[in-house]
């Protein structure tokens, strides 16, 4: 037996790109076990049922949806007992999750609730016998392990966007259930839910980053990397532990050793030296740009390209150009 | 109230590091160590708590060889009351058998708050709070960014994708600490010279046996050498060029 659980992120009524990741990644893990099932829990509000065929088309052979009016948002407590109780009772050979906020926060407690350990931002993985191995950042991305984990079920959580989510149509057969403890007995209690300012695209998942640093000068000229934002279309904006040390930005739109890690298709640092505490959030992008008027910036020693120049003259006409490209698609 | 704060050593991240002969470990020579910043933020939270509750505790626990002495030793010196060494060869990359050691400590102290780093930047895996915490069995909030208790309760602020969420919890509770929750203070002379004195108690870590092995440790490939497509506006028109036929992301 190899079946593979994976656990869907959901923001309000949607699926999260991850969750479509974590999924894909639960199909090739499966695969490589030998042809086991793919079991997707999703939880969230009423409603949430109809993305089952979504998950279907990815991969999962069952989805198992818990809907519940208290599960809108993410619920500790809840989410932990529902993936751990029907993980134990599954008798799976893995199970995905996600390196977000939530999966962080998620994929320990459940792993240490089924009394196994756990691996988070995994790169990715292979199977030998009663192994599964994988590739795992250390020391801020300067250090690359390979891990064994030889428990079971082998809890991992991927980083996002290593993995695309692929189509791969199973049958997705959907089983309704019930939340494993009411949300309304969780100790922990949400009081007050504040919107970020980070658009609607969570910068962990946007294809497309945009950052600034102290080359912007003020907060208000984030303005100059939201507008090139916009003009992508698909991209998100993120900034230096400098700009929010310094309460230009929330300190959840840092990128760094101590903020957030991404590594979008595109990654353009602007007015960014390139410090090294910066470099290891986002230094496995696949393509970099900078803009800096130093030309000894460190930050071009990782860029691919780079142009030397003014971020208040380059980065407006990138934007108006960015903007052309996109009409002509 | 009582507090404990989880701590970990690690080395200076801004350096070119070199895996060990073995390949399975650092090479350490050279390399600064001290507390981990997420831990000295932790340190730092429960240092202000105790300032405002009067005839507060705060105890620091760190897992490893005796080098972890200097870092228990380092939040001594910033404020904290007393030192737990949980003494073991090394730590293991495993979180599960890091939270169950520490666990077995921290299950007999009584604590009212139990305080991590949200993560350390030298495993990078981030897990043993919120481990611990299941082990345990209390309420736990991860990653927080602001901090009140008041009445036997507590209210934080933690970050998530797109959002900010404030929550509310009973105590005893584990919490553990992001950025941008405090700024950790520097240890005054006066501290120093105090810490020497204050009680660093050793004892033996029961550390299980680990499910996770490192088999490799190696050196990222470098970035190939990108290159300088112009200066100024002039060199945007063959920057978009190279997005789109090049790197094809536009």
């Amino acid at each position: 037996m190899s079946n593979i659980f994976a656990y869907v992120e959901t923001r309000g009524p949607d699926v999260r790109k991850v969750g479509l990741e974590a999924v894909t990644a639960a199909r090739m893990l499966a695969d490589k076990t030998g042809a086991g099932e793919v079991h997707a829990l999703l939880l969230g509000p009423p409603g949430i049922s109809a993305k089952a065929s979504q998950l279907g088309q990815h991969g999962a052979d069952v989805v198992i949806i818990v809907e519940h009016a208290n599960l809108a948002n993410y619920n500790p407590e809840v989410a932990t007992a529902t993936a751990a109780e029907r993980i134990k009772s599954g008798g799976y050979r893995g199970a995905i999750f996600s390196t977000t906020a939530q999966g962080r926060d998620l994929a320990p407690r459940v792993a240490a609730r089924l009394g196994v350990s756990v691996v988070t931002d995994v790169l990715s993985f292979e199977v030998e016998g009663d192994t599964v191995v994988v590739r795992h950042p250390m020391n801020i991305g300067k250090v690359i392990a390979t891990l064994a984990i030889s428990a079971t079920p082998a809890v991992i959580a991927m980083r996002p966007n290593v993995i695309s989510p692929a189509q791969n149509a199973k049958a997705g057969k959907v089983e309704n259930a019930q939340p494993a403890i009411d949300p309304s007995s969780a100790r922990v209690k949400v009081i007050e839910t504040r919107k970020g300012t980070g658009g609607k695209l969570d910068l962990a998942e946007a294809p497309v980053v945009i950052a600034g640093g102290r080359g912007l000068k003020s907060a208000e000229n984030f303005k100059l990397v939201e507008d090139l934002a916009a003009a992508f279309g698909n991209a998100a904006v993120g900034a230096t532990r400098a700009v929010t040390d310094d309460g230009w930005r929330p300190h959840s739109d840092q990128i760094g050793q101590t903020g957030r890690l991404v590594s979008p298709e595109l990654y353009i640092a602007v007015g960014i030296s390139g410090a090294v505490q910066h470099l290891a959030g986002m230094r496995t992008s696949k393509t970099i740009v900078a803009v800096n008027k130093d030309k000894d910036a460190p930050i071009f020693k990782v860029a691919d390209y780079g142009i030397v120049g003014d971020v208040f003259e380059v980065i407006p006409a990138l934007t108006e150009a960015v903007r052309e490209a996109k009409k002509h698609h | 109230m009582k507090i404990a704060v989880c701590v970990k050593r690690v080395p200076d991240m801004d350096v070119r590091f070199r895996i060990g002969a073995d390949n399975l470990s650092l090479d350490e020579a050279g390399l600064k160590f001290d507390i981990n910043d997420f831990d000295a933020w932790a340190v730092e939270a429960a240092l202000q708590l105790k300032e405002k509750n009067a005839g507060s505790e705060v105890t620091v626990i760190s897992l490893g060889p005796d080098v972890v002495q200097e870092t228990i030793r380092k939040a001594l010196s910033m404020g904290a009351d007393r030192g737990i060494q949980l003494k073991a060869d090394k730590v293991p990359f495993d979180g599960l058998a890091i939270a169950k050691a520490l666990s077995e400590e921290l299950k007999t102290g009584a604590y009212d708050l139990i305080l991590f780093g949200k993560m350390s930047p030298d495993s990078s895996n981030g897990v043993v709070g919120p481990m611990a915490a299941e082990i345990l069995g209390l309420p736990c909030v991860t990653a927080i960014s602001s901090l009140e208790i008041a009445n036997g309760k507590g209210t934080a602020k933690r970050e998530l994708e797109g959002a900010q969420e404030i929550v509310e919890f009973p105590l005893p509770a584990v919490l553990t600490v992001d950025e941008g929750l405090n700024t950790a203070r520097y240890p005054s002379l006066k501290g120093i010279m105090a810490a020497k004195k204050k009680p660093l108690e050793v004892k033996p870590a029961q550390i299980p046996a680990p499910q996770i092995t490192v088999r490799k440790l190696e050196l990222p490939a470098e970035r190939k050498a990108g290159r300088i497509v112009g200066e100024g506006a002039a060199a945007v028109p063959e920057l978009v060029k190279l997005l789109q036929t090049e790197a094809k992301v536009l």
